[in-house]
């Protein structure tokens, strides 16, 4: 069942079975009573799209890269796996490098604080050894290339350090990359002008004049490198960044904007859907998400805080403020509540790989378009049902603006996103499927296997009995419903093809496979 | 430790210097690359100093753009073109670096090399390296080769020749599309070596593989194909294999396609040629002009002039005149605005019947357009017009549209409008100038904006210039000395400027006569600010005025200035007494 291969040999067999999920790692665990620093909290998970490498964002503006160790053998089928045989291999990651994307800043014009929490993390195509990802707070993106350079020492040079008397002279010896140093101690300038009075060479050259000796050591270090920043070019606060196809552009996305950049250039970006009004007092709906299609470079879609998707074709005109087409869907007569708007706001949408489906989160609910399919979704999900007698406590503590994010598996059975108390929930998309499994980040994420979701109203008490169990839960609201609002599994995603699941709970990254 | 010899230890730094912590140092060694070569002699060079570059590749992208810079003229210091495949290894390594700007200067510096070297050495070392790159593991390599292969082909024997043919075929295929962009740009360069009967086959069926891409910016560059091809094809085969592409990307689903083909459509009708431009391009130009996407508008109504100085004016007329017609009231500023920025160059083509026919009500349209760009557009070229029907026709509308955007409420319409005063004067004449315009030229020096009373200053001395002394001591001279005695000071400094700016077009007796006495009653001024500009201005009128002026009148001026209690006026003053003193004594 693993494997996007895979999926077309599985199916005809039926609904492919639950997945037992099991823990595989854990980065950043908390132990018990440690209180979370507000800047270690988890703000963004990327894998990239081999899945050889994983990326996340924290609160304090920090991206930390992730690889992966297990040696994978392309162009075997796994068959092994296939069967009931135990799985032996899954992916397992190890620290790579971590680095600072952004830092807190002041908008002195507009007098605003600029947080440095990463908004979106995306990996960009890598070249040579080297990768690249774009990274994004609220109002600026950055282009980072990471990249190992080997340590390397230079010795023998032309000039003996010691000979020179300057004081600006350290060890003959200096290692690629730390700090500034004058081999000699010369003021440049004046070396220069000295030469600029060509004197003459003899031809054969001169025999003691020798080039400095490198001596590259196995040691590397990781560097990592802004490349480009792409700046100035929002009013809002970014959401989303996607990268195109094409490989050359990508797009970002604020409340009322979507700005389209060549990766290569950052000082333009052209304007493709701008929904701002002319008076700000008819806004009624803003955009909350927005990505490219995996294959198709002139198709985006974006979402709305009204629980509508929009499909655009950059190809029809230059400015997209028409869609090609509009997913949403009809609200039951007789539904309708206060807090029925709130609910639908999309907080996520991505699309599958293979551009067909595209999944999208709101605060009840997951739901599985087919995007030549616009009278409603395809197929919807209830993710927490339970909480809908409780959206009046919600409201009032700010949890139903709750941005949660969704994901889909690489061969698109599957699709998963969080919940509260740390939970998340994985459910199979394919007619017949039933399964729903609801999953804790923590060691032992199974043991929230009791409840079924057919039967809320039951799970609801069985919950209560496991969190209150829970030592590092401890919100019990007035009603006596220990459901704890505070740890919210807002972040994860899908290994690109494998059963994999990262997710972060406040500072900590969980890893899991099935 | 080598102890260096003091001549040579600037030098020495230099080399030290290759491997310096700070990249600025770096910089500047590897700038002065072939001073080094030079101090370490052809032999070395080629022995230590380019396996030394070689080993250099992780460095910091600038170093690494100036290192393929330089060594596309290394071949000298290596001992000249029998050694020029030494360069070879350090630049193929520049060629698979991520970073696009140094690839493409690796590249170009290949190209130099590899056109100076002799052909056997092409066919052992730069042949093999393209196909390396050709098959480079990751797309930067194959990027890179794309650019090469123009270098490499003509000097390949038969068999190559059909392998690097295949093997561009591939990159053409490449799942990568910037492998594809790459190759879709360089293919013009590369068709231009191949002989005629491949170039009918295989390059054709590469190109029509393109043409048909997924992606949309493959196909873009594409169309840029389509015109470097069809200049290298024969009449007939461009007819048979361009054109219908052509006609094809002139309905492309894609904006930006369309776009590229509305920018090139002049180089494609020249590759084309006459006939079948009347035939299949004028339609497939009336259809990008009447497109849905302001951007291809704007693009194909930038281009109405020129293309039909390739049409005959009846064909012109004909068909695309409606269509000009219709832009004139488009619905986007911009549209109407580049269309106005050449249709007047329609008028020589169309030819005066025709002009005052069908162009002249689309110009005055175009001159009441609600958006002053548009105006501005129209009245920047008067001229095109005057040479065929004359100005009489049109100016009973140009002067509304000129006084109102001398009054347009943004600075830099007015601006743009006082630089396009002197043309307007020449075309219109001086009967029509001095009824309506010269009140808007005084006007001007009153103007709020500073930019503004400085263009309009500098627009009367231009005025002067065109119409001569006599005229402007009788229209424009009065009119200004009049408002020497403006109470805003910031008024009067416009009237010694232009004053300071009209003096050498009048000539000494006016200046003396007329000018010099409200200069020097000026000198009283109670504001500082005008009294040192007087010192400025009677500075600038020493060279113009008779030495006995300069005696009499302008010294005791700057004199008594140099007194004055306020430091700037006393330093201008002093600043110009010594400009009279030098120009005394050197005559």
């Amino acid at each position: 069942m693993n494997g996007g291969g895979d999926a077309e040999v599985a199916s005809p067999a039926g609904p492919p079975q639950s997945l037992e999920w099991k823990f595989s790692q854990v980065f950043g665990e908390r132990t018990a009573g440690e209180e979370v620093q507000e800047v270690d909290i988890i703000s963004a998970i990327e894998f990239d799209k081999t899945g050889d490498h994983l990326a996340t964002g924290d609160r304090g503006g920090r991206v930390v890269l992730f690889e992966r160790t297990d040696t994978r053998h392309h162009g075997f089928r796994r068959d092994l796996e296939r069967m009931d045989n135990p799985i032996s291999r899954h992916p397992e990651f190890r620290y790579k490098t971590e680095f600072q994307s952004h830092e807190p800043e002041f908008d002195y014009l507009k007098s605003l604080e600029i947080e440095e929490k990463i908004n979106k993390i995306r990996w960009c195509q890598t070249a040579n050894s080297a990768l690249f990802l774009l990274s994004t707070n609220d109002k600026t993106i950055k282009f980072w290339k990471v990249q190992e350079k080997k340590v390397k020492k230079i010795c023998e040079m032309n000039v003996d350090p010691s000979r020179v008397g300057n004081g600006n002279v350290a060890s003959s010896s200096v290692t690629a990359g730390v700090k500034p140093y004058l081999a000699n101690g010369v003021c440049p300038e004046r070396s220069y002008n000295y030469l600029s009075n060509d004197f003459a060479f003899s031809p054969g050259g001169i025999p003691s004049l020798h080039l400095p000796v490198v001596v590259a050591s196995h040691e590397t270090s990781l560097v990592a490198k802004c490349r480009r920043i792409y700046a100035h070019a929002h009013d809002y606060h970014i959401n989303s960044i996607s990268n195109n196809s094409d490989g050359e552009t990508f797009i970002s996305a604020d409340d009322l904007r979507i700005n389209l950049w060549n990766l290569e250039i950052s000082n333009q970006s052209f304007n493709i859907v701008d929904v701002k009004p002319a008076n700000m007092e008819d806004l009624t709906e803003v955009i909350t998400s927005a990505e490219f299609h995996p294959t198709h470079c002139n198709m985006l879609a974006y979402s709305s805080s009204k629980g509508s998707i929009r499909l655009i074709d950059l190809r029809q005109s230059a400015l997209c403020d028409n869609h090609t087409k509009l997913f949403e869907e009809q609200e039951a007569p007789g539904s309708r509540s206060f807090f029925t708007e709130i609910i639908a706001s999309i907080s996520d949408i991505k699309f599958g790989k293979n551009g067909r489906y595209i999944l999208s989160r709101d605060y009840m609910t997951l739901k599985l378009w087919d995007i030549n399919m616009d009278a409603g979704p395809v197929a919807t999900f209830q993710v927490h049902e339970y909480l809908r007698p409780k959206l009046c406590d919600l409201y009032e503590n700010d949890s139903i603006f709750d941005k949660f994010e969704c994901c889909l598996s690489g061969d698109g059975l599957r699709v998963a996103t969080g919940s509260y108390s740390n939970l998340f929930r994985v459910f199979g998309v394919m007619s017949g499927s039933t399964e729903a499994s609801t999953l804790e980040a923590s060691k032992n994420p199974m043991r929230r296997q009791v409840q079924t979701p057919s039967r809320p109203s039951r799970s609801l008490s069985s919950l209560t009995r496991v969190v209150r169990r829970g030592a590092d839960s401890p919100g019990v609201d007035t009603n006596g419903n220990a459901f704890d609002f505070t740890t919210k599994l807002l972040h994860l995603a899908w290994h690109p093809t494998e059963n994999s699941i990262a997710c972060a709970a406040a500072n900590s990254l969980y890893m899991y496979y099935a | 430790m080598a102890m260096i010899d003091e001549p040579l230890y600037p030098i020495a730094v230099l080399i030290d210097e290759l491997k310096n912590e700070d990249i600025q140092l770096r910089l500047n060694s590897i700038r002065r690359l072939s001073t080094i070569a030079r101090a370490l002699g052809e032999e070395r060079t080629r022995k230590e100093l380019i396996p030394f570059l070689s080993e250099n590749n992780d460095d910091d992208d600038e170093v690494l753009l100036a290192m393929a810079e330089e060594l596309g003229v290394f071949v000298p210091y290596v001992g000249g073109v029998e050694y020029a495949n030494i360069l070879l290894p350090p630049l193929e390594t520049l060629c698979t670096v991520e970073e696009t700007c140094v690839r493409d200067k690796a590249v170009e510096s290949l190209c130099r090399i590899g056109a100076q070297m002799k052909e056997s050495d092409l066919v052992e070392w730069f042949i093999p390296l393209v196909k390396r790159l050709a098959a480079g593991e990751w797309f930067t390599a194959r990027v890179s080769s794309c650019g090469l292969f123009h270098i490499a082909y003509p000097s390949a024997p038969e068999m190559l020749k059909t392998e690097l043919r295949s093997i561009y075929s591939q990159l053409c295929q490449d799942d990568m599309p910037m492998v594809r962009r790459s190759a879709a740009s360089n293919l013009g360069k590369f068709a231009a070596t191949v002989e005629p009967t491949h170039l009918k086959t295989d390059i054709m069926s590469i190109f029509e593989d393109l043409t048909q891409d997924d992606q949309d910016s493959v196909r873009l560059l594409a169309v840029e194909g389509c015109a470097a091809l069809g200049k290298l094809l024969e009449p007939q085969d461009c007819v048979a294999h361009i054109l219908p592409v052509i006609v094809n990307f002139s309905q492309d689903k894609s904006w930006r396609v369309r776009y590229m083909v509305a920018n090139q459509l002049y180089e494609l009708c020249e590759a084309v040629g006459p006939e079948p431009t009347r035939t299949d391009l004028v339609p497939a130009y009336v259809r990008l002009l009447r497109d849905n996407e302001a951007e291809v508008r704007i693009a194909a109504a930038g281009k109405v002039t020129k293309f039909c100085r390739i049409l005959n004016p009846q064909l012109a007329i004909q068909h695309i005149l409606p269509c000009v017609k219709e832009l004139s009231s488009d619905s986007s500023q911009h549209v109407r605005s580049a269309l106005a920025s050449v249709i007047m160059g329609m008028a020589p083509i169309l030819g005066k019947d025709a002009t005052i026919e069908q162009l002249l009500p689309i110009f005055l349209s175009l001159l009441k357009d609600e958006f002053p760009d548009v105006r501005l557009n129209i009245i920047s070229k008067l001229d095109q017009v005057n040479q065929v029907i004359g100005i009489d026709l049109l100016s009973q509308s140009l002067l509304p549209a000129i006084v109102e955007l001398a009054e347009d409420r943004h600075w830099r319409v007015r601006l743009a409008i006082i630089e396009y005063i002197p043309l307007l004067a020449s075309q219109l004449g001086v009967g029509f100038f001095d009824d309506k315009l010269g009140a808007l030229c005084m006007q001007w020096l009153e103007d709020k904006v500073y930019s503004i009373r400085d263009a309009a200053a500098n627009n009367l001395k231009r005025l002067a210039e065109e119409f001569g002394p006599d005229w402007t001591m009788q229209h424009i001279i009065p009119q200004v000395l009049e408002m020497a005695n403006n109470p805003h000071y910031l008024y009067r400094m416009t009237i010694l400027n232009a004053i300071s700016l009209l003096a050498p077009v009048m000539g000494s007796d006016i200046t003396c006569s007329k000018l010099l006495q409200v200069v020097t009653n000026a000198s009283k001024d109670r504001v500082p600010n005008i009294k040192f500009n007087v010192a400025k201005v009677l500075q600038s009128l020493i060279p113009i005025v008779d030495q006995s002026v300069v005696e009499q009148t302008i010294r005791p001026c700057l004199v008594e200035l140099s007194e004055d209690p306020d430091v700037d006026v006393r330093f201008f003053a002093r600043q110009a007494l010594q400009t009279s003193e030098q120009v005394m004594m050197s005559s």
